[in-house]
């Protein structure tokens, strides 16, 4: 186990000594201590490195990350794992905005709160929230899913592709071209087994499920006011 | 574009230690905002009658004793000052209004940064760093404290333009984001009798809030109205006589988190302002809702 | 527009004249607005009305071919490890692959890396033609993130963070379902076959304040190797240079808004922005005043054809320029050649009209495999490289007229201006005069 005290160092010392992992991991554990809030801790990683943050984390935490999994045992600032490839985020506190924004693919896990833009523009990736999340959610979200067990702020899957999004609580309000679906076996399946990776004990069944109506994929002119 | 900070003390016994807190909050922000700083520092209320004033003249030196045995004088009341670099702190026992034509009469070059029982403003172009030292912020105390680094977008980088912005006795605001409608409004302000000295968005803001309560809203009423009549993003942090509010317009991109503690309540644009409070590893953390505004008060 | 008709009678109104009325007739009909490429139309202040003052008797011109006159420049010196090497200092602009063909991208790489310059990627990510024919490769950050990965971040030998471009500064773009194809779509990770919509804002950050800490992740990404730019559309042109710095900006592109885009509203291509010719001396100014001229590079893009254009941006200040429109037409873009299949596409060629919508009969801004097939990408980057020498000889000749050793040690006392407007725009005198309108004397 390598620790990393970010009292006596910086930021960009952390991300080589993690980047300098790639292609011969010598050491796959590692521990970081005192982030008080810096910005890009373990950014651009590509290994399967386990690496756990204790304490709060700045902006754009484990950034673009690729097979690492990594943990935040606090909160993190805006966009955490944005763009993630591969690999698993787990923050064990709250999210700020734009949390998986754009990202690709792996999974993502807030165990508190999600703020807004919760996988805004989202392209694959799995998001679990074991809270709720802030408005315009799921905003552009192109492909993957996200299921929160709390509750969604106003907006929810605005101008959604084919995300899938599941919700336990109340929606406060859905986004343009975003509709409530029949939840079939398929998605039970899904969410089932989105729930059982993210290690949250929930009844998929107590979920809904939400998506596009696909009428602002072509433009018609009768949709002219959502746009 | 910027840097917000704000601490209120829900804890008495931590009031001799207002600045020393602070101090970090402020310099953390630095990245946010290199182009000046300064904030608004709430305690050493004047007793009922009395008027508390922030002075600046550009020159170190200036002689503030003279201004003060003057206005005293012409006055004919009480009156005290001390001052910090080039900054005073003016106490006189008079009515706001002719204090005010007074100064304009006689030293017109005198700024006048903030008026009211407790507020003292305090502000500067430079480095966060450079400006806490230059008015010994560590060693300050008060009950409350806000805030602000500034980068600046299309306003110029001067005193002036520099936050806090006055708003009206004891209330003053920092801002984080870009206007989009200040100049009509600003006009708008101008002909209701709201003076600007700058050609600053967050100027505005503050002038419309000055203006909305000179009308008789509340504080209250009159971030809702602010609501509807500012366009463009912002984060408010608006320090009040007795405590603090904070403010999101409704899309909620300028950053803002809270925390709370049984010793205080603090403000900031990043968590890594909050960072060196004591107590924050347990504290409650969270981030305001778009179109939402939380206040803090004493009573 | 009246050669039609010989009744002297008939007058066109300016206001309303015919092609103002046919888009109002497409407007009542279709119920959306004018969606097309290109950039703006119409006439505007620009290059042409500026004019060189060789050397003679006061100064003294450099021999041509004897006497060096550089055109290299260096990019990102500021805090990159590994700054960009140019020969030349026109370099390629963003343009994706689904807004052009993966053959168009190819031919651009092999025209740029025969010239010795850069070509840049598109809304649309990095495609292997792209990177394997591009020897300097600057790789665009978007706010849709199309494509957008770690690999090819780390592949890139810049990286341009882009706020905005001067067709549309403040809008999204909008490409046609027709372009996208299955690989565009898979690129995209997009429903095959729809309108896709791009945002206008990043989705992870606003503002300078968080841009600052973004460019900050990039560099942690990339190890601090590689120049970050920041490419804006020309419109708060002083803000947006003094911001671009202060967040930490190796480059700046300042994008004019005769510009080029693949698609957008017709409204937004000739009504938001402004004229290159106006953006350089605003941006110059900004660096100048904080010092950073020449240490943050400046590229200058929009409207960009000749060598004359490039020694002119570069003696207002520009460290390098861009060009896209250009480089589409040398590549064979728009060759009336292909006129009669122009005209069954109700369009006709030289007019960039109509064929975002996948139809482009030089098989260059499509994704048709036939029509793709008409563009031979070793033989279109030819005629790209052989435009790029041009343009630099072009640059060079003007240069040494005026006695310089370097293309950036062109001045803008080395230039006058023909109209008052371009004086006021440029900065220069009006030929022949010592003034220039808008400054204080």
């Amino acid at each position: 186990m390598n620790t990393f005290d970010l009292t006596n160092n910086t930021v960009t010392e952390l991300n080589h000594a993690l980047h300098a992992q790639k292609g011969n991991v010598s050491q796959a554990d590692w521990t970081v201590t005192n982030p008080k809030g810096s910005h890009n801790l373990a950014v651009g990683l590509d290994e399967a490195l386990n690496v756990d943050i204790h304490g709060h984390a700045g902006y754009f935490c484990a950034g673009m990350n690729k097979t690492a999994n990594i943990t935040v045992h606090g909160n993190v600032g805006q966009g955490v794992a944005e763009n993630m490839m591969s690999g698993v985020v787990r923050v064990k506190g709250d999210a700020s905005q734009a949390a998986g924004a754009t990202a690709h693919g792996g999974l993502l896990v807030i165990e508190g709160n999600a703020g807004a833009r919760c996988g805004i523009s989202m392209k694959g990736i799995d998001i679990v929230v074991k809270g709720s999340v802030g408005h315009m959610s799921c905003f552009m979200g192109q492909s993957g899913s996200l299921v929160v067990c709390g509750d969604a702020g106003d907006a929810l899957g605005d101008s959604l592709y084919e995300v899938h999004i599941y919700i336990k609580g109340e929606v406060k309000s859905l986004g343009a071209d975003c509709i409530e679906k029949e939840m079939r076996d398929e998605h039970l399946t899904e969410l089932a087994a989105l729930l059982e990776k993210a290690g949250v004990d929930e009844d998929p069944a107590s979920f809904k499920r939400y998506g596009s109506a696909r009428e602002l994929y072509t433009f018609k002119v009768d949709n002219a006011s959502a746009y | 574009m910027c840097g917000i900070v704000g601490l209120y003390l829900k804890n008495d016994a931590l009031e001799n230690k207002l600045g020393e807190l602070f101090e970090p909050m402020l310099i953390s922000m630095t990245d946010r905002g290199p182009d000046s700083a300064g904030f608004a520092i709430y305690g050493d209320e004047v007793q009922e009658g009395w008027l508390k004033l922030t002075l600046r003249h550009h020159e170190e030196g200036f002689d503030w004793s003279t201004l003060t045995d003057q206005i005293a004088t012409a006055l004919q009341c009480e009156a005290d000052w001390m001052s910090n670099a080039n900054v005073a702190v003016l106490k006189v026992k008079a009515d706001e209004a002719a204090v005010r034509e007074w100064l304009s009469a006689h030293y017109s070059e005198v700024l006048i940064l903030s008026a009211g029982a407790s507020i003292e403003i305090l502000k500067e172009v430079g480095l966060p760093e450079n400006i806490s030292s230059k008015f010994s912020l560590s060693g300050m105390e008060g009950s409350h404290i806000i805030g602000h680094t500034r980068m600046a977008t299309e306003s110029a980088v001067t005193m002036e333009g520099s936050h806090p912005f006055s708003t009206g006795s004891d209330l003053c605001l920092v801002h984080n984001g870009s206007l989009s409608n200040h100049n009509r409004l600003r006009e708008n302000l101008k002909r209701e009798g709201i003076t600007f000295e700058t050609e600053n968005d967050s100027e505005v803001a503050a002038g419309y809030l000055t203006w909305r309560l000179n009308e008789g809203d509340s504080l209250k009423e009159a971030l809702e109205s602010a609501l509807n009549d500012l366009d463009g993003f912002f984060t408010f942090t608006i320090g009040t006589k007795n405590g603090f509010a904070v403010m999101r317009d409704p899309i909620a991109c300028k950053p803002a988190v809270l925390a709370e503690t049984d010793d205080y309540v603090a403000m900031a644009s990043e968590y890594q302002a909050l960072a060196s409070l004591p107590g924050i590893e347990n504290a409650k953390v969270w981030e305001p809702e778009p179109a939402t505004f939380y206040i803090w008060e004493r009573h | 527009m009246s050669n039609d008709t010989h009744n002297p009678s008939l007058r066109e109104s300016a206001t309303f004249d015919r092609s103002t009325m046919a888009e109002i007739r497409r407007a009542a009909e279709t119920g959306i607005y004018d969606i097309r490429g290109f950039g703006a139309k119409r006439k505007l202040p620009h290059f042409d009305d500026l004019l060189f003052l060789g050397a003679s008797m006061s100064r003294y011109p450099l021999e041509g071919y004897r006497e060096t006159c550089n055109t290299s420049v260096t990019l990102g010196t500021r805090f990159a490890k590994k700054p960009i090497e140019l020969d030349i200092p026109v370099t390629i602009a963003g343009m994706s692959f689904g807004a052009l063909s993966a053959n168009a991208k190819e031919a651009l790489g092999r025209g740029a890396s025969i010239a010795g310059t850069s070509t840049t990627t598109g809304d649309g990510g990095m495609t292997p033609e792209e990177r394997g024919q591009s020897k300097k490769l600057v790789y665009q950050y978007l706010p849709s993130r199309y494509g957008m990965n770690p690999d090819d971040l780390r592949k890139a030998d810049a990286i341009e963070v882009v706020l905005g471009q001067g067709a549309k500064p403040g809008g999204g773009g909008m490409l046609l379902g027709q372009k996208i194809t299955d690989r565009v779509a898979k690129m995209r990770n997009l429903p095959k076959g729809i309108d896709q919509r791009s945002a206008c804002r990043h989705p992870d950050w606003t503002g300078p304040d968080d841009l600052a800490i973004k460019i900050l992740e990039l560099r942690e990404i990339t190890d601090w190797q590689v120049p970050i730019y920041i490419k804006v559309g020309a419109t708060r042109t002083y803000y947006d240079v003094k911001l671009a710095v202060k967040a930490g900006a190796d480059v700046i592109v300042v994008d004019g808004m005769q510009g080029g885009t693949a698609a957008t509203q017709d409204v937004f291509i000739e009504h938001v922005g402004i004229p290159t010719l106006a953006a350089i001396p605003q941006a110059v100014q900004a660096l100048q005043e904080m010092g950073m001229h020449r240490k943050v590079q400046l590229i200058v893009s929009g409207g960009i054809r000749n060598g004359a254009d490039v020694a002119k941006c570069m003696a207002l200040g520009a460290d390098a320029v861009a060009i896209g429109t250009a480089a589409l037409v040398a590549l064979g873009c728009n060759d009336p050649k292909w006129d009669d299949e122009f005209k069954k596409i109700g369009s006709a060629a030289g007019y960039y009209d109509d064929y975002q919508e996948g139809k482009d009969p030089a098989g260059i801004s499509t994704q048709d495999p036939e029509l793709m097939k008409r563009l031979d990408p070793v033989d279109a980057g030819r005629r790209l490289a052989n435009y790029l020498r041009v343009l630099t000889l072009e640059a060079q000749t003007l240069a040494r007229a005026c006695g310089k050793n370097d293309l950036r040690n062109l001045e803008p006392e080395d230039l006058v201006a023909l109209t008052v407007e371009s004086a006021a725009m440029a900065r220069v005198p009006l030929a022949g005069t010592s003034w220039v309108p808008g400054q204080q004397f």
